[in-house]
């Protein structure tokens, strides 16, 4: 155990996943995520750049994975932004990549689900509460990039960027997963059989090749099964609730708090905290909603994974936000309204009926 | 008549080539130089560990046909690929191959970047001043007067602004080693510049930083022009603004005065060495 | 006189781009009057080849296989 910046612990939890690349370029508050890879990396035996623009980042990233080594880059959703027509053909070159959104807020809850490049793809989206699940978050991502050859995007925040906790970086265990015969290492080159990693479908001359149709028609495929198998979420207090209220991310454990302790004075209200942004957990969602008189959505932001709430909802209720633009004078980080108070008073206007709080405004601005 | 014993001379196909069917247009300048890097690296001994990055442009065909472990990257996006490459595997021989749209109009501040940081990594740019994929449009390379799909009056330099000149841009970055600027349009300038990729794969052997071949390449199809003016207009347009030569050796910028001087030395050389019966590899 | 050199011409996959007839020094390359299957008339060796591979530097398409006698033969 050991006190760590969530930052510092993301980037000891990547080393101990086995993680030997990382670029980025600096940016509120990914920054510290940067200096602690550039820091550590080396001594593990991996390679950290500082790349001179976010582009260039991923493109040194999809070099190493495209050699079969786990690798990883981030940024703040600005960043993310400039990254995604890679994200998307990386997807489609089924490369392992890690991405870290330490992010300004909730507002890029559509970025990261709805595949914030061109085409029809996916990533998974792990959102951690805290920085004990960031750390495990990590490990997992790094799995599950590996086991299904496709991108996965940890969802964090200024907040589990520079709280300090005390926290447990061990390797974690995992199922054996393939080797990958798919990696280029120059040795096949000149011998007939040497290898392509592109996300045009095509092979080399003379093998089969899927062509770029059955190519698109694979990679869709393959996201349903994910989509099948590795939905997260986590909830509580569900079997009575008059109220269910859903967040995610250090807003979600806020929330989870405010309920318990509106649970143990005898409102009837539960939650369902989603820990995979997509696969959105689509099934809890709809049969938490399922007799309760309305659903609450809490989000950092003008709210977005509400669309998602009420796909799932399905009509069954009502579907309210209550969340908000809530940011400090910088824009990068927590805003007043990431309150136990405030979201308490949101929750119980919500459960009452009653008109909503105004939202909070943040008084000093730089 | 006496029958000689005649034996042969280079090869019909180069050995990192899968097939010799290819879509390129007739008269197309990127198959020389195609043939020029493969057999550079087959002759260095470099092919068990050579990895290719490519670009996006009529070239990347190829990716499917070269017997290469191959990366292929976004338009303009191959020079940061090919660095997490290297860096994940330093002993491997890594190149990009990239045309001008993709390399100075898409990704200029990536070649630029992997330049100055002296990424041990060799990028090869096929320079036709034209976007030859999409049908023939101006590029970042494309000269003063030239004709293409959005400067039909000819480039103006008030309207669409100078072209760059990204191979001598590079050798003024003290990341690169090995600068050359080599071209296809007759015989002795194919040869020439397989010995540019060969002296680039070298350097980067011996690890002194980023190596960088150009190769002016004809495409009459993205010119309008028939395919026997190629080698003609090449040399008369792009030729006289982009200068051939070895732009830098071992961290010594060459004038253009001494470039102007080698290349007629070279050119005499080569027309001769041709009329006498042939271009001898060992030569220099 | 003994030809100094050869080449055969796989004449299905020529494009007919003509390149290889101004580089051939001596000359000895033509283009023919029959077309090739893609529609394409392909290049004709006469006496005189040296053998110096221009035409094999030149094109292409990799129609060219170039043969030389030693030299002083």
């Amino acid at each position: 155990m050991k006190l760590m910046e969530g930052s510092e612990a993301i980037a000891e939890a990547a080393i101990a996943a086995g993680c030997k690349f990382f670029a980025g370029y600096p940016m509120t508050p990914f920054t510290e995520l940067l200096e602690h890879f550039a820091r550590r990396l080396p001594d593990s035996g991996g390679v950290c750049v500082n790349a001179e623009s976010e582009l260039e980042a991923v493109g040194m990233a999809w070099g190493a994975l495209a050699v079969g080594e786990r690798a990883a880059t981030g940024s703040t959703g600005q960043g993310l932004s400039l990254m995604q027509e890679s994200f998307s053909e990386i997807t489609l070159a089924e490369l392992p990549l890690v991405i870290f959104n330490m992010a300004r807020g909730q507002q890029d809850y559509f970025q990261s689900t709805r595949g914030g490049g061109h085409g029809d793809y996916r990533h998974i989206v792990l959102a951690p509460m805290d920085i004990g699940e960031a750390v495990a978050h990590t490990q997992l991502a790094f799995h599950l990039a590996d086991k299904w050859r496709t991108p996965v995007l940890v969802y964090g925040d200024y907040l589990l960027a520079h709280v300090q906790e005390a926290v447990d970086v061990t390797p974690m265990e995992f199922a054996p997963l393939p080797a990958k015969d798919w990696a280029v290492d120059g040795t096949l080159t000149g011998t007939g059989d040497s290898r392509i990693v592109s996300p045009l479908g095509f092979d080399k001359a003379g093998r089969p090749s899927e062509g770029i149709e059955n190519h698109l028609r694979a990679i869709v495929a393959k996201q349903d099964r994910i989509a099948a198998e590795e939905v997260r979420v986590e909830s509580g207090f569900l079997d009575d609730a008059e109220t269910v209220i859903v967040a995610f991310g250090p807003p979600g454990k806020f929330v989870k708090y405010v309920v318990n302790a509106l649970r143990a004075e005898g409102e009837k209200i539960g939650y369902v905290r989603p820990i995979t942004l997509w696969p959105f957990p689509y099934e809890a969602v709809a049969a938490a909603s399922e007799g309760v008189a309305r659903v609450g959505v809490f989000e950092l932001c003008a709210g977005q994974m509400i669309d998602d709430v009420r796909l799932g909802v399905l009509g069954r209720a009502p579907v309210t936000f209550i969340g908000g633009i809530s940011t400090d004078g910088s824009g990068f980080g927590v805003g007043p309204l990431l309150d136990v108070e405030l979201i308490r008073a949101r929750i119980l206007a919500l459960h009452r009926d009653e008109p909503m709080p105004p939202l909070p405004h943040n008084e000093r601005q730089f | 008549m006496t029958s000689v014993e005649m034996r042969q001379v280079g090869k019909k196909l180069p050995e990192l080539l899968l097939t010799q069917e290819h879509h390129m247009c007739p008269g197309c300048g990127e198959p020389l130089a195609l043939r020029g890097y493969l057999e550079a690296i087959t002759e260095l001994g470099m092919a068990s560990r050579a990895i290719g990055v490519a670009g996006i442009g009529c070239y990347t065909s190829f990716s499917m046909t070269m017997d290469v472990d191959l990366v292929q990257a976004l338009h303009g996006r191959a020079p940061s690929v090919a660095t997490g490459v290297k860096r994940m595997r330093p002993d491997s021989i890594v190149f990009t191959v990239q045309g001008d749209g993709d390399m100075v109009n898409e990704g200029l501040q990536e070649v630029l970047h992997t330049a100055a940081r002296g990424e041990n990594v060799t990028c090869i740019l096929l320079n036709n001043g034209v976007f030859g994929e999409t049908g023939g449009h101006m590029t970042a390379t494309s000269v003063i007067g030239q004709r293409t799909k959005n400067s039909l009056e000819g480039r103006d330099a008030q309207y669409h602004g100078y072209p760059i000149l990204i191979g001598d841009l590079i050798a003024r970055l003290e990341g690169a080693a090995y600068v050359a600027r080599g071209s296809v349009h007759n015989a002795g300038a194919v040869a020439r510049t397989k010995r540019m990729f060969k002296r680039a794969f070298q350097a980067q052997e011996r690890k002194e930083g980023f190596t960088f071949v150009e190769v002016l390449t004809m495409c009459p199809t993205g010119w309008f022009i028939p395919t026997l003016e190629g080698p003609d207009y090449m040399n008369e347009t792009l030729g006289e603004v982009h200068i051939m030569g070895e732009l830098k050796v071992d961290g010594v910028v060459r004038t253009t005065e001494e470039l102007h001087d080698e290349n007629v030395r070279k050119a005499h050389e080569m027309e001769q060495a041709l009329a006498r019966g042939g271009i001898d590899d060992h030569h220099d | 006189m003994s030809a100094k050199g050869s080449v055969t011409i796989d004449v299905e996959v020529c494009k007919g781009c003509e390149l290889c007839i101004d580089a051939c020094p001596p000359h000895v390359l033509s283009m023919s009057t029959p077309v090739n299957h893609l529609g394409y008339r392909y290049p004709e060796l006469a006496d005189g080849c040296t053998g110096c591979a221009a035409c094999q530097l030149i094109c292409p398409d990799f129609v060219f296989e170039v043969f030389r006698a030693p030299r002083g033969a």
